[in-house]
């Protein structure tokens, strides 16, 4: 069974509001803790066909690119790419690279962290806009201290190593600040 | 590296997986500390009966229950199946018997896998013992499989 590191008790209940008689179990069992909670994992097991679309946009992670699907109406480009546009209902006319680097549209800081590789709590997971992108991404903002993280600074992402590479939005592990002017803040407006 | 023109369509598992801890309450949690122990308990009916694995309630009346006995960990096969086509995860990767299995000093049945190597070696009424897992930890994978008698 896989190691979890998140348990943590989240209530202590004072008064359970129920009872149970007192069990008796005969002598003879060895000197350990009663056994009192166990691990019961569920798991509902696929094979995800992500479509040609998204096909597109991993395989492109895979050489540190990003890409997006450009709206046939409005020119608006949509990462990660869906074969459509959202606003108008019609299929795309093709990708086009964007970023890779990118602005916090918007941010929050994470207190309670889960998942094999979340970065130590605290932590800012941020929507960012990778340049020439109309929507954000999510992703995770290090290296800066989250106090100074703010709409609007710019970010650069951070790859795993070239033979880590693989067709997944992991491989980029968190964005860093880059040394360059804020973009203000009204430019952001509808692209979160 | 991947060519992002080539008609590729990616695929790749997907396993959603929720992680429950649960509480055991007093007779279940006192049923896998015996298996840690290398026993087996069961509980003793309103009518008497030894229910094995045990249950917090009367099957028949509701009443709780509260005393615990230890039984056998050899007993009788009562029904089985043969599984052939062994998914992941179960007890045994290899063709085994599902089976109701009434441990001596119980009255009723608990289901668990038989390691008999061919469904030719199963029948009800044969006797099978427990085989303990290398390492126990307090589940019911403490008990790895239970095999014909005289086998181990």
């Amino acid at each position: 069974m896989p190691p979890y590191d998140n348990d943590r008790v989240a209530v202590e209940l004072t008064n359970p509001g129920w009872s149970q008689p007192e069990i008796h179990v005969p002598a003879g069992g060895g000197d350990g803790e009663p056994v009192q909670r166990i691990r019961v994992p569920a798991a509902l097991r696929y094979r995800y066909n992500p479509g040609t679309a998204a096909t597109e946009f991993l395989l492109a992670l895979a050489d540190k690119k990003l890409v997006g699907g450009v709206c046939p109406e409005t020119g608006d480009v949509y990462v990660p790419p869906r074969g459509m546009s959202p606003a108008v209902g019609r299929p795309t006319v093709g990708t086009v690279e964007i970023g890779p680097n990118g602005t916090v549209t918007t941010f929050c800081v994470v207190h309670i962290g889960f998942g094999v590789n979340a970065p130590p709590t605290p932590f800012v997971s941020a929507l960012i806009l990778p340049d020439g992108a109309s929507v954000s991404l999510y992703g995770t903002i290090l290296e800066i201290p989250i106090e100074q993280v703010r709409t609007g600074m710019r970010l650069e992402p951070v790859w795993v190593d070239d033979d880590e590479l693989t067709t997944s939005f992991e491989n980029i592990k968190y964005w860093r600040p880059l040394d360059e002017p804020d973009v203000d803040p009204e430019q952001l407006k509808g692209h979160m | 590296m991947a060519d992002a023109s080539s008609n590729e369509l990616l695929e790749a598992p997907l396993v959603i997986e929720y992680p429950f801890m649960r509480t055991t309450g007093p007779v279940i949690g006192a049923f896998l500390t015996g298996l840690r122990d290398g026993r087996v308990l069961g509980i003793t009916g309103a009518d008497g009966r030894i229910v094995c694995p045990p249950v917090e309630y009367d099957p028949m009346t509701g009443a709780a229950l509260t005393e615990m006995v230890e039984v056998g960990t050899e007993g009788v096969v009562t029904s089985w199946s043969w599984v052939t086509t062994v998914r992941e995860g179960q007890p045994l990767q290899h063709a085994h018997a599902l089976a109701l299995i009434q441990l001596d000093g119980a009255d009723t049945s608990m289901m668990h896998v038989v390691d008999a190597g061919t469904s030719a070696a199963m029948s009800t009424g044969m006797r099978v013992a427990i085989r303990w897992a290398d390492e126990r930890e307090g589940l019911i994978s403490d008990i790895a499989a239970f095999v014909p008698t005289g086998a181990e």
